[in-house]
Formats: C-alpha cells, sequence, structure tokens
C-alpha cells in the first residue's frame, strides 16, 4: 500500500520508510513561524526555563501582523518585548511594520517563499495550513507547543488520516476558491475533517493559481483539519524557480490509502456564503441576495492576496461604495504591486478605504472592529460569535468577489451581475 | 493520579476560542487577567460562577477556531480544571495539554445527556470513573492515552521526559 503526500513528508522528516494514520511520531520541523500574539509567550517560556538558544534560528522567522500598528500601550510594548526576545535568540528573518516588508503571516510566507514544497512547517497561528498549498505540510500550534519546537526542532505528531478533494472541471469566472472551500466545509462541517489530512486534486485544483490554492488549504482549519495539502505542479514549480529555490516534489502515490473521497464538479459551485454563526453554515450567495449590510472587509491571509485584491478590483471599477468598505492588503509587497497595478486608486476612487496590512478587523482585536448588531460581508475566514466584534455582530464569510459586489450595492450580491462583459 | 470535584457548567457543540477568550483580549498574557473574560463571548457572568475545580460539560469540537493558548489558559486561570466533551478540536486539546491547563477528556452521548448544568460531579483518574453527585449517576470514561498523561502529569510539554517513541 502506498502513502499519500502528507505521509511521505511526515515519514522522511521522522527517518521512516513509512508512516501509518494514527502512529504518533516524532517529526523534524523544518520551519517554524511566530507572530506577535504567538512569539512572546513562546520565547518567555524558554528565557524562564533558562534555555540560552534555539535549535536554529535560519529556520525560524517572525512577523508582526496582529496588532500592528499597535492600538494601545499594551500592544506595543508586546512589539517591544518580541523584538527583545527575538534578538537574544539571534531570530534575524524578522519582519517589522513600518520597516519595508512584513504583514500577515500567511500571505508573508508565500510572498516571500519561506517554506518550500515537501517541508514540515508549523505555525504559532491556527491558519498555518495555509501553506499546503505549495504542497508543504503546515499545522498550527499553541504558544507551548511552538517554545518546545523552538528549542527542540522537533514534535510529537499524530499521523493523520486523509481524506481525498478530487476536484473535476473548472471553477466559473465569477466564482473563487474561497465558494469551493465553503462548499466542502459546508458538506463536510465544523468538524468534519477534525485531526485529519484534506488534500485536494484534479483538474479544477490544478487550474487555480497558487494564492487561490493557499485559500482552499487556509479554510480547511474551519473543517477542524490538521493540514490541507495540494501536489505541487508545473506551476508551483516554476513559482520557486523565479524565487531561486530548488526541491524535489512529493507525489501521492497511485495506491495511497485514502479514509474517504470526494468527487466534486468545480463548474456547479456557486458563488457561497457562509452564515453566522460558523464557516460550515455555509449556501449559495443567490438565496441570500439583497440581506441589508453595513461592513464590507477585503483583506486577511484568506482574502487580502495580490489575486484576491484584483477580483475585488474588477467588480469595483468605475463603481462607488454604499456601504462602509475597508480593504487591506495583507503585506507590504502586495500593498506595493496593488498599488503599481492600480488596484488602490479603483478602491480609493470607489470610496472605500485602504489599510494597512493588518490581522486587526479579522480577528476583533483593532482597526474597525463592529458594534452591536452590525452585518459585516468578509473575506476572512471565521464568524463565530463576536469574532470581529461585539458578540451580537454578524459576519458572513464570501469571497473577494462577492464582497466587492456587496460594496457597490450595499446589499449581499452576487458578482455575477456587477461583472464586466 | 488523583481525583477532582466540582460543579458542572455545561456547554453546547461547537465552543470556538473566540466565545472562551475574544480576540481584543490576545494582547494580554497574565492568566488572571485573562480569567476575567473566560467563555465572555457566550456568558459575561462565567468567571464568577466558577469555583476551582469546577468542570466543563461540553458537546462536540469543543475549542474549534484559532490556535490561542489563552483559551485553555482563560479556563485554567479561572478554576476550570477538567474539560469533558464529546469531542475536541486538535489545537485546544494540544494546548491543554502541553501546557498542563486542562485535562481534555472525551465523553460519549449518555453521558453528556445524563449531567446537567450545576450538577456536583467527581472524577476519579485511577479509575477512569465520572460520578454525577447530584443525580447519583456513575459512568466509566473512555481511557486517556499514555502520552497525553505523562505530559499532563510532568507539567507540560517542556518538563517533560519521552520515555519512548
Amino acid at each position: 500500500m502506498g502513502m499519500t503526500i502528507t505521509e511521505k513528508i511526515l515519514a522522511r522528516a521522522s527517518n521512516r520508510e513509512k508512516v501509518d494514520p494514527g502512529e504518533i511520531i516524532i517529526a523534524r520541523v523544518d520551519k517554524v513561524m511566530i507572530h506577535d500574539v504567538s512569539g512572546p509567550p513562546a520565547l518567555k517560556i524558554l528565557e524562564d526555563l533558562g534555555v540560552d538558544r534555539v535549535f536554529d534560528p535560519n529556520r525560524i522567522w517572525v512577523t508582526e501582523d496582529h496588532f500592528v500598528p499597535p492600538p494601545d500601550t499594551k500592544s506595543a510594548e508586546n512589539l517591544i518585548e518580541l523584538r527583545r526576545l527575538a534578538e537574544k535568540y539571534g531570530l534575524r528573518k524578522y519582519y517589522r511594520w513600518g520597516v519595508g516588508q512584513y504583514g500577515v503571516c500567511h500571505a508573508l510566507c508565500f510572498e516571500e517563499a519561506l517554506v518550500t514544497p515537501g517541508e514540515v512547517f508549523i505555525g504559532g497561528d491556527s491558519h498555518t495550513n495555509t501553506a499546503g498549498g505549495i504542497g508543504s505540510f503546515a499545522a498550527g500550534m499553541g504558544h507551548t507547543d511552538i517554545a518546545f519546537i523552538l528549542k527542540n526542532g522537533w514534535t510529537w505528531l499524530r499521523v493523520p488520516e486523509t481524506i481525498l478533494f478530487e476536484v473535476a472541471g473548472e471553477l466559473r469566472e465569477h466564482v473563487m476558491a474561497k465558494d469551493l472551500a465553503l462548499h466542502i466545509i459546508g458538506e463536510i462541517g465544523a468538524s468534519g475533517a477534525n485531526y485529519k489530512a484534506m488534500e485536494f486534486r484534479g483538474e479544477g485544483v490544478k487550474r487555480m493559481n497558487l494564492e487561490e490554492r493557499l485559500t482552499l488549504c487556509n479554510m480547511t482549519t474551519e473543517a477542524g483539519a490538521k493540514n490541507g495539502i495540494i501536489e505541487p505542479d508545473e506551476k508551483t514549480a516554476q513559482y520557486f524557480k523565479e524565487k531561486n529555490i530548488e526541491f524535489k516534489p512529493i507525489h501521492s502515490d497511485e495506491d495511497a490509502e485514502y479514509l474517504e473521497k470526494f468527487h466534486i464538479e468545480a463548474s456547479k459551485i456557486e458563488p457561497m456564503v457562509a452564515k453566522p454563526i460558523s464557516p460550515a453554515n455555509s449556501s449559495p450567495v443567490s438565496e441570500d441576495e439583497g440581506l441589508e449590510v453595513d461592513r464590507v472587509y477585503i483583506g486577511s491571509c484568506t482574502g487580502g492576496k495580490l489575486f484576491d485584491l484584483r477580483m475585488a478590483a474588477r467588480v469595483m471599477k468605475g463603481g462607488k461604495v454604499k456601504v462602509r468598505t475597508e480593504i487591506a492588503p495583507a503585506t507590504q509587497s502586495i500593498y506595493l504591486k496593488a498599488l503599481n497595478e492600480g488596484l488602490i486608486k479603483i478602491f480609493a476612487e470607489a470610496g472605500a478605504i485602504i489599510l494597512p496590512p493588518t490581522c486587526g478587523a479579522c480577528f476583533g482585536g483593532h482597526m474597525g472592529v463592529l458594534g452591536e448588531g452590525e452585518v459585516c460581508v468578509s473575506t476572512t475566514n471565521r464568524n463565530f460569535p463576536g469574532r470581529m466584534g461585539h458578540r451580537n455582530s454578524k459576519v458572513y464569510l464570501v469571497s473577494p468577489l462577492t464582497a466587492a459586489a456587496s460594496a457597490i450595492t450595499g446589499k449581499l450580491t452576487d458578482p455575477k451581475e456587477l461583472l464586466p462583459g | 493520579m488523583k481525583v477532582f470535584r466540582g460543579r458542572v457548567h455545561k456547554f453546547g457543540d461547537n465552543i470556538d476560542t473566540d466565545v472562551i477568550i475574544p480576540g481584543k483580549y490576545l494582547k494580554e498574557f497574565d492568566p488572571k487577567e485573562l480569567a476575567k473574560h473566560a467563555m465572555e463571548g457566550i456568558d459575561p457572568e462565567f468567571p464568577r460562577k466558577v469555583k476551582v475545580g469546577d468542570f466543563i460539560l461540553a458537546g462536540e469540537n469543543f475549542g474549534c477556531g484559532s490556535s490561542r493558548e489563552h483559551a485553555p489558559m482563560a479556563l485554567h486561570a479561572a478554576g476550570i480544571r477538567v474539560v469533558l466533551a464529546k469531542s475536541f478540536a486538535r489545537i485546544f486539546y494540544r494546548n491543554s495539554i502541553n501546557g498542563a491547563y486542562l485535562l481534555p477528556i472525551e465523553v460519549n452521548d449518555n453521558i453528556y445527556n445524563s449531567i446537567s448544568d450545576g450538577d456536583e460531579a467527581e472524577l476519579d483518574l485511577s479509575k477512569m470513573t465520572l460520578r454525577d453527585l447530584t443525580s447519583g449517576g456513575e459512568f466509566t470514561l473512555k481511557k486517556i492515552p499514555e502520552i497525553v498523561i505523562e505530559i499532563f502529569e510532568a507539567g507540560g510539554i517542556l518538563r517533560w521526559k519521552p520515555k519512548k517513541l
């Protein structure tokens, strides 16, 4: 019996010929990420234990993304503490807000090619799954787990069973990977892939660009998955070639064993919306069209990448927003590319405001939190009670195309009606 | 292995980490501060209702969402020591054990349905039995994986010395 790509990566990381789902293994970790929420407590644990070095500073990177720019003194002091500890442990891959490149960790990971296909990547953030889109094993953990890895360079993992999603055909022009993800989570439920790997393949996935694949893997967290993964192909190879990074592609065996297989016709997927209070509470946008909206948010690791902004701009070009609309490019590099392509001008002319790269509003931290009763249509990944502000505010999760269309009409809107041509 | 005794605070399915500790408190790392906001997203009165040693009893997928370790930290600091749930989200499960905050124990539908909010309960880890002292019900729990007990009893993963593997 063969192995899935997830099993192969974990076998290599544990110096084994073969691993089986359900086994607990000791796995070497290739890359580790911390940010301003997971970083200070993780590094402080090491300092308090008297640990004076991390396993390999070159395999660890740090970004400031959650409470940036700092909304209060406490947040500013956390950044000072993170900086102090990072210097102490020699972490030089450090991306600071306001000093060149920085941003939302998962988008930054891709922009800077910080993780390579086939690697084991553990991040101090639940949406670390995102990097599975380039063919790495990527999973999120809490700060104590991260502290252990920073010290030792390995962790314990239960080898996950893999659920396979075979996506045939191609998504239609007004449908994005986010819609496919919401459709799948709606089908399997918010714990439908708990502790499991979700692997995506087929023509519908091959035709997606890498950013869309990242979105698909990003949302696997919302089904409870340990990781989401897509085998590297020509598009992956091309991307890493441009970055001068070599890798040995790993693929699932023909006879790999899957816990379950789903077949999806991409062309049948419609623009989807996940209504409060679960990402699994999804249905076609057409069923709730016309819902009154107070806010539109386009940003985050899920919906603030360059491709996301390009799609939003297609809909918003020449129009005017009817409701408060915030757009947050996920990294400094994405911001700059969006500026050079004229996207920022389109957004600003439409009346939206452009935020600096930050996770702020997505998790209800700062920079546009919702008040009681407010309804927000958002390109982010969670709509739990209070996720973006008051516990009685409401978040509707959609694709960047649907969010942009809803900004223009002031109501939840299927983007098909507003796309040019 | 020890005995836990306390009141049961009962919740439903998919209690997520945003409800357990809202995102705006993530800049806070002091457990005492976090405890003041434990379960704020579902019951702002929760911290005042809990005494040290109390249990949470929940449905499916407890702790889904963010990797924030603030969630088990806040529950521990509020007084909770054991969470009984039909199932757990994976990062919350790991965090609870690796930081030695909470013991997450899976229960079946029968146990979940038999115990009411506010009941007094007693858990004996050596026998893996749970007694509802209010109703008189007695239940046998599923065995906890050995590695989980090892790490938890060591006081967390950083103090844990792996025996095998």
